[in-house]
């Protein structure tokens, strides 16, 4: 027992040298030898299987729902899905874990984040990490080349979760995409109006969407000087403008990633700038950025884009954004992100973005990575972080203290007396049979104080009560919990008449 | 080149090696001892980086839902959410995996079916096997003692999937369970009342509920001299009764299982046995059976049970029957299963039962054995085998020729609308705005299509529709509207 209990300890600093050497970013290969490490010791334990230990707790990262959370993030997904039904999609669902081979490749440094499952002695599969791949996977699969559709389903990363943050392991994406060749930025401006569609309707506050284009950004860091070997790691830099100073970053691209001082100078003068149409007018007429064919390409459809988005009304909610850059591996062209903005604190102060709260771009190439023959689908989509929206609404409720029900009942079917069993249970019966919500307490002879207790906790508007005399007189009485008022209904009029009540608009009940 | 292909070529036969011993059913050690040797052979091929492979499948045993199929699962889903939440019902949810210790000791024999997740530094854990153990743990963690939920999630076994008859390795399970110390079979009688409300509600045809109890079974069991150890084992042959035989099961029962041919003799007395409330009494004045507390007990409340159902209206749909056993491992007290009724081929045979769509049970221990102090919550609880409903009801719609729809597409932004928006002033819009005057438009469509419905087949026919217009453009335009929302 004493070894079992040193080998136990062993595996525990074990663990933790592991951890560390994964805060500090050490190289894979030690992390790998020293995990490799761990794996022998604790097989050495020996397995667990018969001893109940008391593991009350859901994996890191993950979390039930509560019948309340639920009643939110139902509200919320009836907004998002309503919206995506309004502008025609589709629906389709794949599985939770796909081929590891089919998600191999794909995602660049984050693969190391994507869950695998355990070599079992058939296919080796891996927890999907998002819905793009998946779609491009089904696009190729069903030989489509032209679907509109939308995906509402949880994806895996093992990241380190930051739960006060809002981020988890095992969180939902809300994706709509609509793939196909077809007249440029008509499908682009769809998304972007659905964007705002559905961050207007859920009334969480003012929002701003930036949109760039991954040519522009190229042909930007091209014409600045920017050596193509540190293209990515220079717009990770970049993209950091949203939440520190300039500055900040400079001194990042000079100081940390060997960027010389004048071509810093060159990407701040444009980095720093956002506004609307004008902005890609000016750039358009830039004398070094219209040279850069590629720049060229993405201001032309942008201005395109922007003469759709006025004639969809949110001209006013888009900022072409030169700092917004993303993670930009496999988005081909337009780029863009949506961030809630915060009241500003003094008057005259721009308003701070938050974090964003959906994104998306143009992905042309990613469907031709499935195809055999490497036949191209081009994709353009977007994506409803809803977990952050998940908080927000939450929080939104409770401050307004606004009671959130999760049941729908209508009726509470209670008795008066003792021994009134059988007449309750041959009412709610006949109440679910007429399709009314009805409940009942689960006891042969309970308290009416504790039934209309149970009715004011669950929010339940109404309450039948069945009595001796009520039964001799073939009434029923009708008690709205609200108000206590109280009326016989006769018996064979009260289906109708609950429904009645039931079906005004504010429950008069 | 030659050698890795050689290597392959190795993998493979040694997979075909690992499935064939399954397949017979080898024993552990053996088939842990090929499954090693073939994962060194897969390490020594290396890792499979950048190697682009156009692996266009789904896992094996999993499938997309096409917008089609979506469409057909949204109307199921719809039923049975609104029962649900017509009985007053929460709902949860939880996460697609628990920590391996969540779901290790739970699931007997059915253990090795777990998919487990690769150990990459962190917590053991494998996917939910069902949403029953999920409920417990969630139970005993926030320390409820009384919910009545329902949870609607897809749940992951590593079957052999015979996928031509609906058997997956994922898919969904709709379950509903109360939870809490009440008064005896309130709870399980409104159980089965929902079971036939969805049912009936999904229009999938006639079905038989087939109820029993663990403790009848036991003290059957045990007046007929099963010896305890062999109590499962005999289980699991007396449930094939719906499918074989009674020679067939005791054959198995003597021949395999070592059971004596009178105690066989004496469970087949009672197991082909099935009827209404009156086989309850009868049972109650069995002189052995009677003489057993915990079949008495099964007994008692199974009667109880039947008085509720009379007054729920259900209970001509609900067939006691003997040989009801069930996968009985966490049951502790009543079980029921729902079969669809196939209609007899010749009149006066009693219809067959086609395999089941919902089942369920009460299981009194199994939040006590998450709870540190082993405090019980006694659950009941069913769940809804949809994969076999999406099927049936899939078919049933291609018979029908229904069309699905699947989009809510209510304008077409097209040629045809432009030119018939001139003449919204018959539909009493005068508006020539193109969103509210398609929705006026289509939910009077929406009426005509439900009149047109009941009284033929094709829309196309229907005299009201042809009153609307005489222009055949007009009317060919509303036709084909109609053709876009079936």
């Amino acid at each position: 027992m004493a070894e079992r209990a040193a080998l136990e300890e062993l595996v525990r600093l074990q663990g933790e040298r592991v951890r560390g050497l994964k805060q500090q970013k050490a190289s894979a290969e030690q992390i790998e030898e020293e995990v490799a490490k761990l794996l022998k010791l604790k097989a050495q334990l020996g397995p667990d299987e018969g001893k109940q230990k008391f593991v009350l707790k859901t994996p890191k990262g993950t979390r039930d729902y509560s019948p309340r959370q639920m009643a939110v993030r139902e509200k919320v997904f009836d907004v998002i899905v309503s919206c995506f039904k309004r502008h025609g999609a589709e629906v389709i669902d794949t599985p939770v874990f796909e081929l590891k081979e089919t998600l191999t490749g794909k995602y660049g440094e984050d693969s190391k984040l994507i869950y695998d499952l355990k070599d079992q002695g058939g296919e080796l599969l891996s927890l999907r990490y998002d819905l793009t791949v998946p779609f491009a996977r089904y696009l190729a699969m069903n030989k489509l080349t032209n679907i509109k559709r939308y995906h509402i389903a949880k994806v895996y990363r093992r990241d380190n979760p930051a739960m006060t943050r809002g981020r988890y392991r095992e969180f939902y994406q809300c994706d709509f995409d609509i793939a196909g060749q077809f007249d440029p930025m008509i499908p682009d401006a769809e998304c972007l109006k659905i964007m705002c569609e559905i961050l207007s309707s859920l009334q969480i506050g003012d929002f701003l969407v930036k949109v760039n284009d991954r040519r522009i950004l190229d042909g930007m860091f091209a014409i600045c000087g920017v050596p193509d070997s540190k293209f990515r790691t220079i717009c990770s830099s970049v993209d950091k403008l949203d939440k520190v100073s300039w500055e900040e970053v400079k001194n990042e691209m000079v100081g940390e990633k060997g960027l010389a001082p004048k071509v810093a100078d060159r990407i701040g003068d444009y980095v720093q700038q956002h506004g609307g149409v004008s902005l890609v007018e000016q750039l358009l007429q830039d004398p070094e950025l219209s040279q850069n064919k590629q720049a060229l390409e993405g201001l032309g459809d942008l201005k395109i884009l922007f003469e759709y988005l006025t004639l969809f009304g949110i001209a006013d909610k888009i900022s072409f954004d030169l700092s917004l850059a993303r993670g930009l591996d496999y988005y081909t062209g337009v780029i863009y992100e949506a961030v809630l903005l915060q009241t500003p604190v003094r008057a005259g102060e721009e308003p701070l973005g938050v974090g964003s709260v959906a994104a998306g771009g143009r992905y042309d190439g990613l469907v031709g990575m499935f195809d055999p023959k490497g036949r191209k689908v081009p994709c353009v989509g977007l994506s409803i972080g809803v977990e952050r929206i998940f908080s927000i609404v939450e929080q939104r409720l409770e401050a307004l203290e606004e009671k959130v029900r999760t049941t729908e009942t209508q009726v509470l079917v209670a008795s008066a007396q003792k021994k009134l069993l059988e007449e309750r249970l041959r009412l709610v019966s006949e109440l679910w049979d007429a399709g009314i919500k009805a409940e009942l307490l689960y006891k042969k002879n309970p308290k009416l104080l504790n039934q209309l207790q149970y009715c004011e906790e669950a929010g339940i508007p109404l309450v039948v009560i069945i009595g001796e005399q009520e039964l001799k007189d073939g009434v029923i009485k009708l008690r709205s919990v609200a108000s206590r008022e109280e009326v016989d209904v006769r018996r064979e009029d009260l289906v109708e008449e609950i429904k009645r009540r039931t079906s005004q608009p504010f429950c008069i009940c």
